[in-house]
């Protein structure tokens, strides 16, 4: 890996880490249900104390999300959601927002804008990386290095039935953070999480040193808090996307900020 | 992504296992009922002026169409790798009848994703599926086709990965799936290529086939693809029209993009969003062709068009009058093409057909179209 310059997301993570504390990353698709909306709840994340925001760039064939996650991307397309659209709202939300944001994309819509364009104005935009979910790790060479050249952090994915050598490919590709799955499937809230966590994280402190965020299936406060004792940050997808579902529109962003306090607290060991 | 490389593992290993070939060859034989005829359908050819036009009959096979011949492969590949549940996605429910039937055969349980709205429109293979016990899964996402079935297929197989094995009906998604699966249909042009130096003592000129996903056309033409002389005609869904949306002619409308673990041509919009498509044909509308076939077309080795709807229902209603012959709406395709080239053709000129599937489920769409 390069010498690299200090990215925003690096350096959420060095600071929890002398904090000793735990982060909590949160998803959310861009447009759901308008750009608009986006623009506040990205606001209400931030106030909540979110450590780094995920944000889903839409897509007409979701097939790594469960049902919550494909319902907000059928909102966000309905709106008129576009990557182009998302780039171009971004620098407003950035001087709004100082947390990490990386976006959550499938390849294709990426593919289109032309990967060199797309890099240049993500990181134009204020964009600190991206997380592409069907690209894999063995085709994703070329895409890593275009993303570094912009100073962009790469994170993929890793599953309980990763043998050892792809783990170690995804996290030599991974910058900022690594995302490990705690259950094989597709993203969507679970009553209990994997017993697997522990140990999979354990296999992956053996082949990298960066952070490591578990998710797929965390929805309550005490799943956050079980994740947090043996990870570096847990993430909550669709349990946050189903309560913009439920309460944005009668309700605006202050719901969904009360809510992520909530997991927050569950997290313990954070002060303001 | 660890379970393609399981299922590569696996695949690469069968492949060379005498028994597994052996095993699959009595069923290919004894079950499916292989080696299907090679027909030379001379009335059509009469009927359309000058070239000889023969039939490979994939449509007598049982369970109607190409298909079985890929579920058998994989079938039995699932159960060497200790899997007791198939997921499989169906379009025009060909594919999920085969499926269905492997299961039984070989005791496996079965869920079949379809979209809502081709159950609607090939309700018989529904209740086909049904009584060859497997569970058929209705997908209101999205556009409630074949795609949508294949995501939700696709998310099922993840999820359910230890016992499962995903049946991929077409070369389509991530590799190994395209190349398996064409050689598990490469049989049809092994045979082809057998009879037809049989029957006329030299290679065919044309080989026409109709390409959905591309299988029952990649079958066909990959044992021919060495040979210069043999010209190769892919047919894709014209539909309606060349609006986007309105189609399912991917060389005509589409450009590169990734679809289900594919690099391929893909009709799709300016922003990367995969388009919906149209086809009379539910076996032929989606919004991909398999990886090989874009190679084959950049190559230039194989030339692809399209035909549209109302061309397929005439093509289908004419072999059915002609030949005696009903063939299914995405052979008819194929059968289009021919019907418009091979007028004009010199007299002794040899063209191949691949009569991929027969038309019972149609008769409803048949009934519809008000050609009766």
């Amino acid at each position: 890996m390069p010498e690299l310059l200090t990215t925003r997301i690096t350096a959420r993570f060095a600071d929890l880490r002398a904090r000793r504390a735990k982060g909590l990353i949160v998803y959310l698709t861009a447009g759901d249900p308008t750009l608009d909306a986006t623009g506040e709840l990205l606001v209400a994340l931030e106030r909540a104390g979110v450590d780094v925001i995920e944000l889903g760039v839409p897509f007409s064939d979701p097939l790594a999300d469960g049902p919550v996650i494909q319902r907000a991307s059928e909102r966000a397309l309905r709106s008129g959601t576009t990557l182009r659209r998302i780039l171009a709202r971004f620098p407003d939300w950035r001087q709004a927002v100082r947390a990490p944001i990386i976006l959550f994309s499938y390849y294709n819509p990426i593919l289109q804008y032309g990967l060199a364009s797309f890099a240049a104005a993500a990181a134009r935009a204020g964009v600190d990386g991206a997380l592409v979910v069907d690209l894999s790790p063995e085709e994703a060479e070329n895409y890593v290095g275009v993303m570094w050249a912009q100073n962009l952090d790469t994170v993929f994915l890793a599953s309980p039935t990763s043998p050892d050598e792809r783990l170690e490919r995804a996290a030599r590709l991974s910058r900022g953070f690594f995302y490990l799955i705690s259950r094989t499937g597709v993203t969507g809230e679970r009553r209990e999480i994997a017993s697997g966590v522990e140990p999979l994280v354990e296999r992956v402190r053996r082949v990298t040193s960066l952070p490591l965020a578990v998710g797929f299936g965390i929805s309550t406060p005490a799943q956050v808090r079980e994740v947090q004792r043996h990870a570096d940050a847990a993430v909550v997808g669709s349990a946050v996307v189903h309560v913009i579902e439920a309460r944005y529109s009668q309700e605006g962003p202050g719901a969904i900020e009360e809510f992520v306090r909530g997991l927050r607290a569950g997290a313990g060991g954070r002060p303001e | 992504m660890h379970p393609v490389e399981e299922l590569e593992a696996a695949y690469q290993a069968a492949r060379r296992d005498p028994a597994f070939q052996a095993e699959l060859a009595h069923l290919l034989k004894d079950f499916a009922g292989r080696p299907t005829p090679l027909f030379h359908a001379q009335r059509l050819s009469e009927r359309l002026g000058d070239a000889q036009i023969y039939l490979k009959r994939e449509d007598l096979l049982h369970t109607g169409a190409h298909k079985i011949n890929n579920c058998l492969g994989q079938g039995l590949l699932a159960r060497r790798m200790g899997k007791t549940r198939l997921v499989a996605e169906t379009g025009a429910g060909q594919h999920g009848v085969a499926t269905a039937t492997v299961a039984a055969l070989l005791g496996l349980e079965c869920v079949v994703y379809m979209g809502a709205e081709d159950m609607a429109r090939q309700a018989p293979n529904v209740f086909r599926m049904r009584l060859l016990g497997a569970r058929v899964v209705s997908v209101t996402s999205g556009a409630k086709t074949l795609k949508d079935a294949i995501n939700e297929g696709m998310r099922d197989w993840v999820t359910n990965v230890q016992n499962t094995h995903y049946l991929m009906g077409s070369v389509l998604g991530p590799h190994p799936y395209p190349m398996m699966v064409r050689d598990f249909q490469r049989i049809i042009g092994q045979e082809t290529r057998q009879q037809v130096l049989e029957k006329v003592g030299r290679l065919p000129d044309l080989l026409c086939a109709c390409v959905g996903g591309g299988s029952n056309s990649i079958g066909l033409f990959y044992d021919f693809i060495a040979d210069r002389s043999v010209k190769m005609l892919g047919v894709e869904a014209g539909g309606r029209g060349p609006t986007l949306g309105e189609h399912a002619a991917r060389f005509a409308g589409g450009k590169p993009g990734v679809l289900h673990g594919s690099y391929t041509y893909v009709l799709q919009t300016e922003d990367g969003l995969i388009a919906s498509t149209h086809s009379v044909s539910a076996g032929l509308d989606y919004p991909a062709v398999g990886p090989e076939h874009a190679a084959l077309f950049r190559r230039n080795r194989v030339e692809y068009t399209h035909v549209s709807d109302p061309e397929a229902l005439e093509a289908a209603r004419l072999l059915s009058q002609v030949e005696g012959i009903i063939p299914a709406l995405e052979s008819a395709h194929a059968l289009a093409e021919i019907v418009k080239r091979a007028p004009g053709m010199p007299r002794d000129q040899i063209i191949v057909v691949n009569l991929s599937g027969r038309g019972d489920k149609d008769l409803g769409i048949f009934q519809a179209s008000g050609m009766l």
